[in-house]
C-alpha cells in the first residue's frame, strides 16, 4: 500500500543528501536518519504530544533545499553580534558563513564548524555524541535534520577547560524566491569540570518564508557547567520545529534560558537527562507572542539518579489571537531518591482571543523526593495597574509596563549582560512604547 | 499654615461610598486650602484609606454620593492618571511591588508622564539620573535602590521612603499620605518627615493619614480630624492629636453622639 505523505514531506525527503565527503560514521548516521524519517509521518493533533499544535499550516507548503546561501542584511545582522563574544559562528540559510564568523584559539577547546571539527583532534568526541542525544526514532524533525546534516556548530571542551566569554551561534534566514528548509545543528560537548556559555540565536529577514528544524545536543561530563541561552526570534512567517537534547553527568550544572518571540508556528522539544547523581538543572523559559502565532514548548527532565536538583520556570505572554502551549514533564525515576524539583508556570493572557494550554506532568516513582509545581494563568493585577496609574501612567502604558516586568523577570536570568539589555530594550519597544 | 483667603485645593462634600452593599463612607466633609497640613486620625477600619483611595481614583472604590472638587474641577470624573498629572499624589499605605521593573525605569516613566502632561519636556535617562540622585538625598536612600525592582523585597521602611521619593520627583500640589509613618523606626520617621516638610509650600497642601501622634512631632498639622465609622466626627488643631494620644478615641464618639442627640 502506498501512502501519500503530501508535498511537504516528499519535497523535504526528496532533497539530495549532502555530498560533502565526511567520515564513514557520519554518512551512516545520515542514512539511518533518512531511513527513519522516511518511515515517520508528520504528527497530527491526534498524537497526544501534539494535541494543541496543528501542523496543517506547515504541511500545506513545500520547502526547497538550500544549495547556496542568500545575502543577509549585513547591517541588521551585525546588530545581533554579541559585543563580548570572542567566538561567533554564523550560518546563513543553514550554510556556514566563515566571513561573518569569528573564531579564536582557546586553550583546551575547539569551537568550529562541523567540517573542520571532523578533521580536528577532537573528531572522536563528535563521533561519540553527534546524533546520540537527539534521538530520531520517533522525532521526525530531528530525523530530517540528521539526514540532511551538512553544516553545524561544534563546541568541544577538554576536561577542566573554560571559556570566559560566551560563544554565539547565530542563524539567519534570508528572503528567497521559494520557501526553503534549513537544518541548524549544534553539538556542545563539555568535558569534566569545564565551563562555558553558549548563545544560540535564530533570526530571519522580515519577509522570509522558511522551515527550520534545528537540533541542539549538549553533553555535560562530570561537574561541568553550561549556561545555555536559546533565542527564537525567527521571521514572522517562519516555522521552527526544534529539538534540544541535554545529557548531564554526575555533579554537572546546566542552566538554560529559552526565549521564544518569533515564527508563525514554533515548537521546542527540550529534553534534559540526568545521567549521574547530583545534577543541577535550571530551566527558564519565556514565550511572548501575539497576532496568530503559535508557540509550543515541550520539556522533559528525566531524573534517573539521586540528589538531583531542578528549578524550572516558564512564563507565557499571549496577546492577539496567539496560542501558547507548555507541557513540562518531570520524571523522577525510582533511583532518583532525594530529588528536589520545582516547576512554576505563569501565563498572562492579554486579549480575549489569546489562548494558553498548559499541562504539568509529574511522574514520580521515587518515595523520598521533594517535587513542587504551580501553574497560574491570569490577567494583570489591577492593584499594580492602579499604582502605576496613580503615578501618571496612562492605563495602556501601565498594562504594558506590567507586561514588560512579567517578561523581564525571565530575561534577567540570561547570564550575558549586553543581551539582557538588548532584549529588555526590544521588550520596551514591544510593550511599553507600543501604545 | 492657615490663611483664610488661600485657594481651596480640595473640597470633599458629603462623600458616600459603599463596598459590596456596605456603606464605608457616610458623608465625609473636608476642605483643604493651599499651604495647609491636615492630619486624619482614627481607629482601624474607620474609612481613612477608603477616602484617600477614592480621591486617587482606585477602580475598586467608587463614590455613591456627594462630590469632590480638586482646584475647582470635578475630581471624581477624572481618570487616576489624570489626577496624578494634575498634581494629586497618593502615598500608599501598602505600596505595591512591580516585579521585573526597575525602580529607575518606573520613576522615569512616572516623572515623564507627569511632565509631558504638563507640557514640559521629558528627561532622557542621563538627565533623569542626575535629578533622581539629588532627590534620593531628600529621603536618604542609597542609589542602589534605583537598580532594584519597584518595592520588591523592600522592607516596610524602604517602601515608605520610596513613596516619598516619588512624591519628591512628581512635586504634587496635594499629597495624600496614607500611614506613611507606620512601621518606621524613629530615624526613618525623621527622614520621611523631613522629606515631607521639604515639599510643603504655600501653594501646596498635605493630608496625612496617621495612627500616631508621633509623626505630628515632626510635621506640624494645621488641622487634626478624627474619622470614625466613615465620617469626620471632630476637627481641631494640633493639640487634638495630643489629646487623642492621651485619651483614645472613645470620648470623641461619645461627644459626637451626644451633640447629635441634642440637635
Ligand atoms: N476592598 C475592600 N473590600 C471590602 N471591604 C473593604 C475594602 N476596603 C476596605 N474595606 C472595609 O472598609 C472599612 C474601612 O477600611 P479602611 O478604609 O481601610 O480603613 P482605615 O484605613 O481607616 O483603617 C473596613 O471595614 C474595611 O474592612
Ligand atoms: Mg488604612
Amino acid at each position: 500500500m502506498t501512502v501519500t505523505r503530501g508535498d511537504f514531506l516528499d519535497t523535504l525527503l526528496g532533497a539530495r543528501p549532502p555530498t560533502r565527503d565526511d567520515a564513514g560514521w557520519l554518512s551512516r548516521l545520515r542514512a539511518e536518519a533518512l531511513e527513519r524519517a522516511n518511515a515517520l509521518s508528520v504528527p497530527t493533533t491526534r498524537d497526544e504530544e501534539w494535541r494543541f499544535t496543528d501542523l496543517a499550516p506547515l504541511t500545506r507548503l513545500s520547502f526547497q533545499p538550500v544549495r547556496v546561501a542568500g545575502t543577509p542584511d549585513l547591517a541588521r545582522l551585525r546588530e545581533r553580534f554579541l559585543p563580548q563574544a570572542q567566538m561567533r559562528l554564523v550560518f546563513v540559510d543553514g550554510v556556514f558563513a566563515p566571513g561573518l564568523s569569528q573564531l579564536a584559539a582557546a586553550a583546551g577547546a575547539c569551537v568550529s564548524e562541523l567540517g573542520s571539527a571532523l578533521q580536528g583532534p577532537r573528531a572522536a568526541v563528535l563521533e561519540a555524541h553527534l546524533g546520540r542525544l537527539a534521538q530520531f526514532d520517533a522525532n521526525l524533525f530531528a530525523g530530517l535534520n540528521t539526514a540532511f546534516l551538512s553544516y553545524g556548530a561544534v563546541i568541544a571542551l577538554d576536561a577542566g577547560a573554560s571559556l570566559a566569554e560566551p560563544v554565539q551561534i547565530l542563524h539567519v534566514a534570508t528572503r528567497r524566491d521559494q520557501p526553503h528548509a534549513i537544518y541548524p545543528r549544534l553539538l556542545l560537548a563539555a568535558g569534566a569540570r569545564s565551563r562555558c556559555t553558549v548563545v544560540e540565536d535564530f533570526i530571519g529577514a522580515e519577509e522570509a518564508g522558511y522551515f527550520s528544524a534545528p537540533v541542539t545536543e549538549i553533553v555535560l561530563e562530570r561537574d561541568a557547567t553550561v549556561e545555555h541561552v536559546r533565542l527564537q526570534r525567527e521571521a514572522p512567517g517562519a516555522f521552527q520545529l526544534g529539538t534540544c537534547a541535554v545529557s548531564q553527568a554526575a555533579g554537572s550544572h546546566y542552566h538554560a534560558v529559552s526565549v521564544v518571540l518569533g515564527a508563525r508556528l514554533s515548537r521546542l522539544d527540550w529534553r534534559v537527562l540526568h545521567a549521574g547523581a547530583g545534577c543541577q538543572s535550571v530551566l527558564d523559559g519565556l514565550t511572548l507572542i501575539d497576532g496568530r502565532q503559535l508557540a509550543d514548548t515541550h520539556s522533559l527532565v528525566d531524573h534517573a539518579h539521586p540528589h538531583a536538583h531542578l528549578r524550572q520556570q516558564q512564563k507565557c505572554v499571549v496577546s492577539g489571537a496567539g496560542h501558547a502551549v507548555f507541557n513540562g514533564k518531570i520524571l523522577v525515576r525510582q533511583a532518583a531518591q532525594r530529588t528536589d524539583a520545582a516547576q512554576s508556570f505563569r501565563g498572562l493572557l492579554l486579549s480575549a482571543r489569546a489562548q494558553i494550554d498548559t499541562k504539568p506532568q509529574l511522574e514520580i516513582f521515587a518515595d523520598d523526593v521533594k517535587c513542587a509545581h504551580g501553574a497560574a494563568i491570569g490577567q494583570l493585577d489591577p492593584e499594580q495597574a492602579f499604582y502605576l496609574q496613580s503615578r501618571g501612567l496612562t492605563a495602556p502604558k501601565a498594562l504594558n509596563l506590567l507586561t514588560y516586568g512579567f517578561a523581564a523577570e525571565v530575561i534577567e536570568r540570561i547570564p550575558v549582560a549586553s543581551l539582557v539589555r538588548e532584549l529588555e530594550c526590544a521588550l520596551v519597544e514591544r510593550t511599553v512604547e507600543s501604545k | 499654615m492657615i490663611r483664610p483667603n488661600a485657594a481651596v485645593l480640595l473640597e470633599v462634600r458629603d462623600l458616600d461610598a459603599a463596598i459590596g452593599g456596605r456603606a464605608i463612607l457616610k458623608g465625609v466633609n473636608l476642605t483643604v486650602r493651599a499651604g495647609e497640613v491636615h492630619a486624619i486620625m482614627g481607629p482601624n477600619g474607620s474609612g481613612k484609606s477608603t477616602l484617600v483611595k477614592i480621591l486617587a481614583g482606585h477602580p475598586a472604590y467608587a463614590a455613591s454620593g456627594g462630590s469632590v472638587r480638586y482646584r475647582g474641577e470635578d475630581l471624581l470624573v477624572m481618570a487616576p492618571e489624570a489626577r496624578a498629572q494634575a498634581g494629586l499624589f497618593l502615598g500608599f499605605q501598602y505600596p505595591v511591588e512591580i516585579p521585573g521593573v526597575s525602580n529607575a525605569q518606573f520613576l522615569r516613566l512616572a516623572f515623564n508622564s507627569v511632565r509631558s502632561a504638563r507640557g514640559e519636556d521629558e528627561l532622557d535617562p542621563l538627565e533623569f539620573d542626575d535629578l533622581v540622585r539629588e532627590k534620593l538625598q531628600v529621603v536618604a536612600m542609597d542609589p542602589s535602590f534605583l537598580e532594584r525592582n519597584v518595592n520588591e523585597g523592600f522592607s516596610g521602611g524602604e517602601k515608605k521612603r520610596n513613596e516619598i521619593l516619588q512624591m519628591a520627583l512628581l512635586e504634587p500640589i496635594v499629597a495624600l499620605l496614607d500611614e506613611t509613618d507606620s512601621g518606621l523606626d524613629i530615624d526613618a520617621l525623621r527622614v520621611v518627615a523631613n522629606g515631607v516638610n521639604a515639599l510643603s509650600a504655600p501653594d501646596k497642601a498635605i493630608v496625612l493619614v496617621t495612627h500616631y501622634q508621633r509623626l505630628l512631632d515632626y510635621i506640624v498639622p494645621d488641622y487634626v480630624h478624627v474619622m470614625e465609622g466613615g465620617q469626620i466626627i471632630k476637627t481641631g488643631g494640633r493639640e487634638l492629636a495630643l489629646e487623642l494620644e492621651a485619651r483614645g478615641y472613645d470620648w470623641v464618639r461619645v461627644e459626637y453622639e451626644h451633640a447629635r442627640a441634642v440637635a
